[in-house]
């Protein structure tokens, strides 16, 4: 009973630590299961330098810098191997009819390959095919914000919408994404790149793209990607010098930061009580020594009267710490497990349970019991043997 | 720490030699003589009992024979090894090679069975756990409780539990059997009992030092040397039964 109440310091520890790492970790997963939706392996190439010496920096995305060909040539696998896929936009902000009400939304001409890129899916119907686009065919994906404000309702397919007077068959609408920033992912209107750009488009400019995506093939060699690409978009513009260049290779990554300074704070709340919860137990496990090495003076002192070197008897005492701090981590284990496994269903948070924190509890709180057992145990081998045997 | 346990000793050769042995102790400023210059020679196969009230420097006498403390000055031969200077690890090692306690208290473990508690010494000389079962048996069987090798200190008697504690002395053959007031805390049966035990291991040819204040029971000795004010009373002599 005593025992179990000095182990209450490293049970608790032990039990906040595994919480801490299956929290941590399951807020890592999270956060990257929720950057991978949106893409966290995803390259954005916009018009423009971001570092102009001039001063003249161009409106970012208003230049005229970026063209299909560029995104032909980042679809090879020969220039940008670690890209797996290419999708440009070309956008228009246009007021989309249906019977008396109408909607002004960006209108996005594109690849069959965005909604790979994009990591979008479809409620209802079906993203438009290579024939569409080759054949720059009338028809439209809208997002399911687009779809509600002009319909009322998602399920669309098959209505048509007028835009400038033509008019568009609604063959998809995407499934809900959200917003990223202050721009909905789901107020949109997708059509064939060739379909903008032959009945859409009045910028003048039929080659230029507002905006080329490029996923990677993970987000390992998101970087290894970005490096290709660079390369090659300034060999096609015929730019020897990084500092002289047209466009802007962005990451998404205001997410990643705002997410991992959210985890860390996370961690490092929990690591203090961790460790605070631990340094308590150490010191109790310190204090029930050193009363047990009061309590026993006379055992300590029969076996030395029979034998038992100072070496021997400090031993004694310190695995028998080292069994407390044992037996404390093992229940913090137990009782930390049974926590991770209770929790998310309570609090709708992920917890992933790592077997090697598991076993790096356990040792530490072992080392814990070894480390606070240092004092007692060295008390007890110097007991004198004399002393020790007259204790009564 | 020699798993070999005694050699055997020289019997004309005393096994306990102390010369000029003087102790003080320090208690603050106050310096106390607790041994004033003692010699004496005890050879193997002697039944000796040393006497003296209490406060006349037996109890520390009993504790530099047990190599439980270390003389201020003379020196302290105890079976041709001279441990008046040993270390901590050294004495330990000297006590438990060549001697075997009995205490006034038993002290046996209480969480340990009886042969448990008369291997314990065998464990500190890193005798193998098969070997050491066998001799604490063997010990066991010795003082008559063979029988109760299983049964905890708590199960027991008094006299039954001093026998254990006499088991867990003579286990390692030790060069003498130190006891501390064997009989203090036992019944009169219980006493003839242990004191008939102590008269048989005699018989065998133990060497036995008995330290008490009890003039009936120091009668049983072959030798008996009187403490007082840390000297033995005239000059040493022992009183020759």
């Amino acid at each position: 009973m005593r025992s179990l109440l000095t182990m209450l310091g490293i049970v608790v520890g032990i039990a906040s630590v595994v919480l801490t790492v299956g929290l941590g970790l399951g807020t890592q997963k999270d956060v990257s299961d929720q950057i991978a939706s949106l893409g966290s392996d995803l390259l954005i190439v916009s018009p423009g330098s971001s570092t102009d010496d001039s001063g003249m920096r161009g409106g970012f995305g208003s230049a005229e810098t970026l063209t299909l060909s560029d995104a032909d040539a980042l679809a090879s696998d020969v220039a940008v191997p670690d890209a797996v896929g290419v999708a440009a936009e070309k956008t228009a902000d246009l007021s989309l009819e249906y019977g008396e009400s109408n909607w002004t939304t960006t209108v996005t001409g594109t690849s069959t390959s965005w909604t790979d890129v994009r990591s979008r899916e479809l409620m209802y119907g079906d993203f438009f095919t290579e024939d569409d686009e080759s054949s720059a065919a009338h028809v439209i994906v809208l997002g399911s914000e687009t779809a509600t404000e002009l319909f009322g309702s998602t399920a669309v397919v098959g209505q048509d919408v007028t835009i400038d007077g033509d008019t568009f068959e609604i063959v998809g609408v995407l499934a809900e994404a959200g917003s990223s920033g202050d721009t909905s992912l789901d107020d949109i209107a997708v059509v064939p790149m060739n379909t903008m750009v032959e009945t859409l488009d009045d910028s003048g400019n039929s080659e230029s793209v507002q905006t080329i995506y490029i996923k990677a093939a993970s987000s390992d060699v998101l970087s290894a990607a970005s490096q290709e690409a660079q390369t090659l978009l300034l060999n096609m513009h015929g730019i020897s010098s990084v500092d002289d260049a047209d466009f802007t290779i962005d990451v998404q990554d205001s997410l990643i930061d705002a997410a991992t300074s959210v985890y860390e704070q996370l961690t490092i709340l929990l690591t203090g009580i961790a460790a605070l919860a631990l340094l308590v137990g150490g010191i109790g496990v310190m204090n029930i020594m050193l009363v047990s090495v009061t309590e026993r003076t006379r055992e300590i002192g029969l076996r030395k009267a029979l034998g038992a070197a100072p070496a021997t008897i400090r031993n004694q005492f310190l695995i028998e710490a080292m069994i407390l701090g044992l037996s404390g981590g093992a229940i913090g284990v137990i009782i930390g497990v049974g926590l991770a496994l209770a929790l998310p269903s309570v609090l709708g948070s992920t917890i992933v349970i790592s077997g090697l924190a598991l076993i790096v509890s356990v040792v530490v709180a072992v080392g814990i019991g070894a480390v606070f057992g240092v004092y007692p145990a060295a008390r007890a081998a110097k007991l004198a043997p004399i002393d020790a045997l007259r204790d009564q | 720490m020699t798993p070999t346990i005694t050699a055997a000793l020289d019997p004309d050769a005393p096994v306990i030699e102390l010369t000029a042995a003087r102790k003080t102790y320090l208690t603050g400023d106050i310096e106390f003589e607790a041994l004033r210059g003692i010699d004496c020679q005890i050879y193997p196969g002697e039944y000796v009992a040393i006497v003296g009230p209490s406060g006349s420097g037996k109890s520390t006498l009993m504790n530099i024979l047990g190599c439980l403390d270390v003389l201020t000055s003379g020196s302290y031969v105890l079976a041709g090894e001279d441990v008046s200077h040993m270390n901590e690890d050294a004495l330990a090692s000297a006590r438990n090679r060549r001697i075997g306690f009995v205490f006034q208290q038993f002290h046996l473990l209480p969480s340990l069975t009886a042969v448990g508690n008369v291997e314990l010494p065998l464990v500190y000389a890193g005798v193998a756990p098969g070997e050491r079962r066998e001799r604490a048996l063997a010990a066991l069987d010795r003082v008559g409780l063979a029988d109760k090798a299983r049964n905890h200190p708590g199960q027991l008697s008094g006299g039954q539990q001093q026998r254990v504690a006499i088991a867990r002395a003579l286990v390692t053959e030790p060069a003498i059997v130190l006891a501390d007031e064997p009989t203090g805390n036992l019944d009169s049966r219980s006493t003839a009992d242990v004191l008939g035990m102590l008269d048989d291991l005699h018989g065998e040819g133990a060497t036995i030092v008995l330290i008490t204040h009890e003039g009936d029971v120091a009668a049983r000795a072959q030798t008996v040397y009187n403490v007082t004010d840390g000297q033995f009373v005239g000059e040493g002599m022992g009183i020759a039964k």
